[in-house]
């Protein structure tokens, strides 16, 4: 599964793309923040965190899989 | 409506698509980059977006507008890249029969549009740089 990445989370983690392994065992948004806080303490320290599937926002319990474009949103600042 | 993520905003634009005969008031609201955070002097700023979704809620915020206003038109334009102290950096405008309308209708734009599209902004100062909001 692909996850692309803006602002302060490629900062984090060097990457503007990360793949989860399909062994991680991440099926829901949910699972997907729990393992990126795991693999990466600096994302626990953000004010919030997002997620957008196929550009919109998606809720903690929404099942996410590798045909999809997955992307995380750290706290907007546009204006 | 008029929705589009720019490297400059063109003010003229953005007048242009809302001018309207049967619309009595014209309402733009124009973000600028400051000069200083906190004391602290900034020396530009950079904005990066997730163009697909942030063309996406802006359009759904513009849609938002119109279902509570009673608008003739709408523009939702954002800048990004590096911008310099003073340079426009979004708009926000409508145009409406009534001034009412359009003074709230732009207030409700703008806030909407910080709070949901996936735009994001770093303030580089003389000593650092930091991505604004990140952290509480």
């Amino acid at each position: 599964m692909n996850i692309l990445l803006f602002g302060i989370t490629r900062d984090i983690t060097g990457h503007s793309k990360l793949t989860v392994p399909a062994n991680a065992g991440v099926s829901t948004v949910k699972e997907l923040k729990s393992w990126l806080g795991q693999q990466y303490p600096a994302m626990q320290t953000l004010s919030s965190l997002a997620v957008a599937v196929d550009s919109e926002y998606a809720e903690d319990d929404d099942a996410i899989h590798a045909g999809q474009e997955i992307a995380l949103i750290p706290p907007v600042s546009g204006g | 409506m008029l929705i589009k993520l720019v490297d400059h905003i063109d003010l003229n634009e953005a007048y242009a698509h809302l001018n309207s005969p049967d619309a009595g008031a014209v309402n733009l609201f124009v973000g600028t980059v400051r000069n200083q955070t906190k004391g602290k002097e900034v020396l530009r700023l950079d904005f990066e977006a997730y163009d697909a979704m942030a063309l996406r809620q802006m359009e759904h915020v513009a849609s938002l507008a119109m279902q509570k206003w009673p608008l003739a038109k709408v523009a939702v334009i954002h800048a990004v890249g590096a911008k310099e102290p003073g340079t426009p950096v979004v708009v926000v405008g409508v145009s409406s029969a009534h001034r009412d309308a359009s003074f709230e209708a732009c207030r409700f734009l703008i806030d909407e549009l910080k709070k949901t599209v996936p735009i994001w902004k770093k303030e580089y100062f003389e000593d650092n740089s930091v991505w604004v909001n990140a952290h509480p």
